[in-house]
């Protein structure tokens, strides 16, 4: 339908579309001629996958680096250290930075800041495929048609300006805005969080439509669980720059592993009266990303911290132990590897046997 | 795909989208102070413009006998200055070069200065420190010294205030749109260009030019006044136009000896500069009320 090619699929439905490895961000603050010299460590070393045509949540707190992440996702800003591959191609070498633009687009949270304000919706839609060189008119044609793919009568939205519709309108823009260049992934930063719960809801059954129609992937960040749990196939939890847990969402929904993504899932209010939460799962701020804590770095607030939490920072490793599938229930707790010193460690003697 | 949430938007006859600036407009003309200024000023502008056409005496003609007539003398309704030549005659005339020394330095400092503070704004870390601290160096002094050094340096001349008012302007300038743009450059639809793939150029002229126009040309417009009254002081200091060229600010100078003899005649040329500042000043204001549009 476009009139930009997508991208080759080059690797294959093996190869996942998206690898990233040891991913990290410190932001440098103060400095000056007598302060002494800090970083935020927004994002630190955190490496995951996405396989081709899957959605992967990522859910956090507030702070805990996701949205960093999205935008070091799609090189909005230099990243510290780390590589990002898409589709095994590394930007900037093997895929030039204007391939991978088309390659991977982007939602953003405020619908309304993240249109131009003096461009109408149609101008906003058509601005990525000129960019791509597409002619004036056929762009617009294919705003057009993106726009009715969106749910948005051309005749009626197209020369409107964004401050005269409304906000679920507005994001049917953004996601039209962004398959104008059809991309093979789309990154969707907190996409639907600033909506009503009713037009949230029509939203993310397009994204669904969308994802169908269009073969897309999606990043989906959310801080919203129960939106995290209907769209996503995988789901990865991010405690102050670190991936705590990933794995695919039933399994972490049903059996948590790792003490952080528990507290969450115990937070999330319950629909039925009698299963009130009564106490706070977890209680506090967390710690300052400045100079987070050492070892794990969730221990401060733990409630099963031990000797051992304090001292090592656990790695990412199965929750069932010995489990090694791509798309593996992991978690970053002393209390799911096997000899780590935490006194509710499986024993090492089981992954022997 | 039914929307019961978006139906009454939708619902709601099509008109024609105003653009931004249409809207601007519209709202500037419900302004009374606003259309009253303008209203002025298009009189003034288009009495110096017409002058030769509106039947005018010689402002160069003058006449020893004739000298410093008060206001209302017959033949010559605004009186006549120390050398007799024709008060409203060469004020009208006057216009056609104080004008244009008040608003050509806008205009070209604006061009300057939207440029680069529009550079400075968007590409940020080097690039802004040095175009941002070399503006500095010129911010630190005050713009009446500046312009009177500047002249000084190049000599007297049309041309030469120009361009000296100009240099004191382009900084200022810079300064305002260097900081509209960094907090435009924040907004996220600034990334969703980038993210699309478009050159640094492409963006700054299409997502970032149309959004930081408007409060540098509130900016400018009220600079206009200060242009004005610093080409009149130029001319005043014998840096700016020469005799016999009718200029408001020259005529101010060299009708300064006769205020004890004929002071309402003196005050003539300050009574323009004033009326025109204040216009210009009110207009910018009214621009800004008009332009700050929240929905």
């Amino acid at each position: 339908m476009s009139t930009i090619e997508p991208l080759e699929d080059l690797g294959g439905p093996a190869q996942p579309l998206l690898a990233v490895n040891s991913l990290t961000k410190h932001f440098p603050i103060g400095g000056g001629l007598f302060a002494e010299k800090k970083t935020v460590r927004a994002v630190d070393d955190v490496s995951f996958a996405v396989a081709k045509g899957e959605t992967l949540g990522i859910v956090g707190e507030s702070g805990c680096g996701k949205s960093t992440t999205a935008r070091l996702l799609m090189h909005l800003m230099p990243r510290t250290s780390g590589e990002i591959l898409f589709d095994g191609q590394v930007v900037g070498y093997s895929l030039s930075m204007r391939e991978f633009r088309r390659g991977m687009q982007m939602v953003f949270q405020d619908s309304y800041a993240s249109l131009n304000p003096r461009l109408t919706i149609e101008d906003s839609i058509a601005f990525g495929p000129k960019v791509h060189g597409v002619a004036d008119k056929e762009a617009r044609a294919l705003a057009r048609e993106l726009m009715g793919k969106v749910g948005l009568r051309p005749e009626v939205f197209a020369n409107r300006y964004p401050h005269e519709v409304s906000g679920g309108q507005r994001q049917r823009v953004n996601i039209a805005r962004a398959l104008a260049l059809n991309p093979r992934l789309v990154i969707l930063d907190e996409a639907v969080s600033a909506l009503d719960k009713s037009v949230e809801a029509q939203v993310l059954n397009l994204l669904t439509d969308l994802k169908r129609e269009f073969g897309l992937t999606y990043v989906f960040i959310s801080h919203d669980l129960n939106v995290v749990r209907y769209i996503s196939d995988r789901v990865l939890v991010m405690y102050l720059g670190q991936v705590v847990e990933v794995g695919p969402v039933d399994q972490v929904w049903e059996a948590p592993a790792h003490p952080y993504t528990r507290a969450l899932l115990a937070a999330m209010p319950a629909l039925d009266p009698d299963k009130r939460t009564e106490t706070p799962p977890l209680s506090g701020d967390p710690p300052n990303p400045i100079d987070p804590p050492a070892g794990c770095r969730f221990h401060t607030r733990c409630s099963f911290a031990e000797e051992v939490c304090g001292r090592v920072g656990p790695a990412l490793s199965p929750a069932t132990p010995g489990d090694t599938a791509p798309d593996a229930h992991l978690a970053a707790c002393h209390m799911v590897i096997p000899g780590s010193g935490h006194s509710r460690a499986p024993a090492a003697t089981e992954v022997a046997a | 795909m039914a929307m019961t949430s978006d139906a009454a938007l939708e619902a709601a006859p099509v008109e024609k989208a105003r653009g931004y600036w249409a809207t601007v407009a519209r709202r500037l003309s419900r302004d009374k102070v606003s259309m009253a200024c303008a209203a002025i000023l298009i009189l003034i502008v288009l009495a110096a413009i017409f002058a030769p056409w509106l039947g005018l005496a010689d402002p160069y003609q003058g006449s020893m006998i004739r000298r410093l007539r008060p206001i209302g003398t017959p033949g010559y309704p605004l009186g006549t200055d120390e050398l007799g030549r024709d008060m409203l005659s060469r004020l009208v005339y006057g216009g056609r070069l104080s004008l244009l020394i008040g608003i050509l330095p806008v205009i070209l400092a604006f061009g300057i200065g939207t440029s680069l503070g529009l550079l400075a704004g968007y590409l940020g870390g080097k690039v802004n420190t040095i175009i941002m601290r070399t503006i500095d160096v010129f911010y630190a002094f005050p713009s009446v010294l500046l312009a009177i050094a500047i002249s000084g340096v190049l000599g007297a001349g049309i041309v030469n205030s120009i361009v000296s008012l100009t240099v004191v302007f382009v900084p200022q300038i810079t300064r305002v749109a260097e900081s509209v743009t960094t907090s435009v450059r924040s907004l996220d639809f600034v990334d969703a260009a980038r993210a699309s793939g478009a050159s640094a150029l492409t963006i700054m002229r299409v997502h970032m030019l149309g959004n930081v126009l408007g409060p540098i040309f509130v900016y400018a417009t009220g600079l206009i006044s200060v242009s004005m009254i610093l080409a009149a002081g130029l001319s005043f200091l014998g840096l700016g136009t020469r005799p016999p060229e009718p200029e408001w600010g020259l005529m101010l100078n060299t009708l300064r000896t006769a205020i004890y003899v004929n002071p309402g005649v003196a005050a003539l040329p300050g009574v323009m500069i004033f009326a025109v500042s204040i216009c210009f000043n009110m207009l910018s204001d009214g621009l800004r009320s008009a332009m700050d549009i929240r929905n």
